[in-house]
């Protein structure tokens, strides 16, 4: 799969290189690798991400110089590196909502692939790898936010790290191996520490095999049908990545850049929470424990399984008890990742692209939806309508995942697909052009 | 200020809120600081007043550890002249971290811990509260309102209602503002609590605004730097993204032309 034309080294140092370690051959191919010209916009995110991520990693080691991992020195160091360290305010301010980009680019990012079926075959190691990623990223996130050891930080590791206590019988040994003690402590925030600057490189290799996995398969793309194989008609359905999508791409993400250097520059405190700019105080606990945005579906998810809803009931009737409403939470939250991780075999149709599955494109918006009702839900003091929200928007994720998806794709009665990418560009997007 | 106007007639109109939340939250009036909005910037003059208020009234049982006296001579700052940097900080004693002695603090120096040890310390405080949680506890107000510290404590200091109440031997006063509506701290500012060296004239809520805007000040002091590179970034970032945009229009432009031609010639 190669329409273009080969590397060939020019000058003699690239020949001596070439014959050692042909590097920048596999820089050329990576470059210009055959991309389906008819990628919308929603492709974007991933270039989005991989510039979060360098720009994390940059911002963290430059963080990292300043910040002291000790309970009485770790809050003063953070307000030292706002007010003394050469644009410190600008590393933190930006390291702090680079999260939240990072984030919110990752949700768009997998709900794209969920709209148009980019986890199906054979592309299922490359979902496994991004799911893979969202874990490391949400504990790299999590551990990262206890280390300006606010009031919140510490309420939040507590509350996050009890949910391993929760397990039956080994969760408080569970609980005390990974505090380092019997509560949130020094030994935490020293190991957070250490991992907080270890995880994000491991999600550079693992970015790197997620992107060597679709680069072995191919993008997908919005109609969902392959590039066919032989080279006239390859050549017709796809672009080299340079410069067609290397430039789009960075349009794309200039325009995120505006926004987000907007939200640094002029509210950079409007995401976190103002609580945290009090130093812990392990016998002062906040009125309102909440994560931070990105994880409150999940967080919303964990609440909605009170003792008085009957499906707890019924678990922890069959289990003689072992598995109460706490318990019973920690796994519906973690179910609800897991059933992402499933996806690839949980999805019965054969059609990849949402947008000629009829049926399939209501269900979507609608988890699209709940996922947005979860995130408020997650917000709120569990009171009034809010439990009964909760518990219907996660009864609804559950539900779409495992009864919804695998039914559709037999009852589902697919649309019409385009034979080939280039009948699919030459619909959608060559007429606008003009 | 208009588009501001807009926004809140538009949120108004979609019953979305007043800036003022109820119940619970306590109530937070929307003061108008000079600070506010992506081109804000302190008042010294305001920051000057505050300070004066701060030392003044404050200072005798809250403390400010975060911030250096050296800091209110920064430009973007109260900007205080060295001299009068100096004699602010020998006004206090502090213990010399080399021969473990007491001497008069230097501008090197920090403003002391709180005196009274339960008066939270106050470098923080602006950033440490907010108001504006609405609609729905979405928030969307701190868009248009900003994030509420420093309206936060200016409706504290002037949300006191006179009530008192005596519980476990402490005297508790009720307060608009204050989340659970009762606050162990007293009223302090009545209004001429200190004289103004510009002339303005101190009333409790001219009082009140000052030293929040100083606090804010004291909170986030490079709150000027930080909008001068979100605007030099935005407008870069926007030049940017204009040239990128034409690039990648005039380079899909031949991709979508081939399709024409191939119509034109079949």
């Amino acid at each position: 799969m190669r329409p273009y034309e080969p590397y060939t080294p020019k000058t003699r140092f690239e020949k001596w290189l070439h014959e050692r370690l042909p590097i920048v051959e596999l820089l050329y191919d990576t470059l210009m690798i055959p991309t389906p010209k008819n990628l919308n916009w929603m492709w974007i995110w991933g270039i989005v991400l991989a510039f979060t991520l360098a720009m994390q990693i940059a911002t963290g080691i430059a963080l990292a110089m300043h910040y002291k991992p000790d309970v009485g020195l770790a809050f003063a160091s953070v307000e030292k590196i706002m007010r003394d360290v050469n644009a410190g305010w600008a590393l933190r301010y930006f390291h702090a909502n680079g999260a939240s980009l990072f984030f919110l680019a990752v949700y768009l990012h997998i709900f794209r692939g969920i709209y148009y079926g980019s986890y199906k075959s054979p592309r299922e190691v490359t979902w496994i790898i991004g799911m893979l990623i969202y874990f490391v990223m949400m504990a790299t996130a999590f551990m990262g936010y206890v280390l300006p050891w606010g009031q919140m930080s510490f309420w939040g590791a507590t509350v996050i790290t009890g949910l391993f206590g929760a397990i039956p019988g080994i969760g408080e040994t569970i609980q005390t191996w990974l505090l380092g003690g019997p509560s949130v402590g020094d030994p935490t925030l020293n190991r957070f520490f250490a991992l907080h600057y270890l995880l994000p490189f491991v999600l550079v290799g693992l970015v790197i095999l997620h992107i060597w996995a679709f680069h072995h398969t191919g993008n997908n793309n919005p109609a969902g049908v392959d590039p066919r194989r032989e080279a006239e008609g390859l050549k017709k359905d796809t672009l080299p990545f340079w410069p067609y999508f290397v430039i789009k791409d960075l349009f794309a993400l200039a325009i995120v850049l505006v926004v987000f250097v907007a939200i640094v520059g002029f509210m950079p405190n409007f995401l976190g929470d103002p609580i945290n700019y009090e130093e812990a105080n392990p016998l002062k606990t906040p009125a309102h424990i909440v994560p931070e945005w990105y994880f409150l579906p999940f967080y919303a998810i964990l609440r909605a399984f009170t003792s008085d809803v009957w499906v707890v009931q019924f678990f922890n009737w069959i289990s003689g008890g072992i598995i109460d409403a706490k318990f019973f939470g920690v796994l519906a939250m973690f179910g609800a990742i897991i059933a992402l991780v499933l996806l690839p075999w949980l999805d019965t149709s054969r059609v990849r692209s949402g947008r000629y599955r009829p049926m399939f494109k209501w269900w979507f918006w609608l988890l699209v939806l709940d996922f947005v009702v979860l995130t408020w839900a997650g917000s709120q003091k569990p009171e009034g309508l809010v439990p009964t929200i909760s518990l219907i928007a996660a009864s609804y994720w559950f539900a779409f995942f495992f009864v919804i998806l695998p039914l559709l794709g037999i009852f589902e009665k697919p649309l019409p697909q385009p034979q080939t990418i280039e009948e699919d560009f030459e619909a959608h997007l060559a007429g606008k052009a003009e | 200020m208009k588009i501001r106007t807009v926004l809140i007639a538009a949120l108004a109109a979609f019953g979305l809120g007043a800036p003022v939340a109820a119940g619970e939250e306590g109530h937070v009036k929307d003061f108008s600081f000079s600070f506010e909005g992506p081109f804000g910037v302190y008042d010294r003059a305001q920051l000057r007043r505050g300070l004066q208020v701060y030392l003044e009234v404050c200072s005798a049982c809250h403390g400010l550890k975060y911030v250096p006296f050296r800091a209110l001579g920064d430009p973007d700052g109260p900007a205080l002249g060295e001299k009068a940097v100096k004699e602010i900080a020998a006004q206090y004693e502090v213990m010399d971290p080399d021969s473990g002695e007491m001497r008069p603090a230097k501008p090197s120096d920090y403003f002391p811990r709180s005196p009274n040890p339960k008066a939270p310390d106050l470098s923080l405080m602006a950033k440490a509260r907010a108001g504006f949680h609405g609609p729905m506890g979405l928030g969307i107000n701190q868009i248009v309102y900003g994030m509420g510290g420093p309206e936060y404590i200016a409706s504290l200091l002037t949300g006191f209602t006179g009530e008192e109440k005596e519980e476990a031997g402490q005297t508790f006063y009720e307060n608009r503002t204050f989340p659970i509506g009762w606050i162990a701290m007293p009223p302090v500012l009545s209004g001429e609590d200190v004289e103004y060296a510009d002339g303005t004239k101190a009333t409790a809520e001219q009082e009140a605004q000052d030293v929040a805007a100083f606090l804010m000040w004291a909170a986030e002091p490079k709150m000027m730097a930080r909008k001068r590179m979100g605007f030099v970034g935005v407008v870069y970032l926007v030049l940017l993204a204009s040239l990128l945009y034409l690039t990648n229009k005039t380079l899909w432009a031949a991709v979508k032309r081939r399709r024409e031609k191939a119509a034109a010639e079949s």
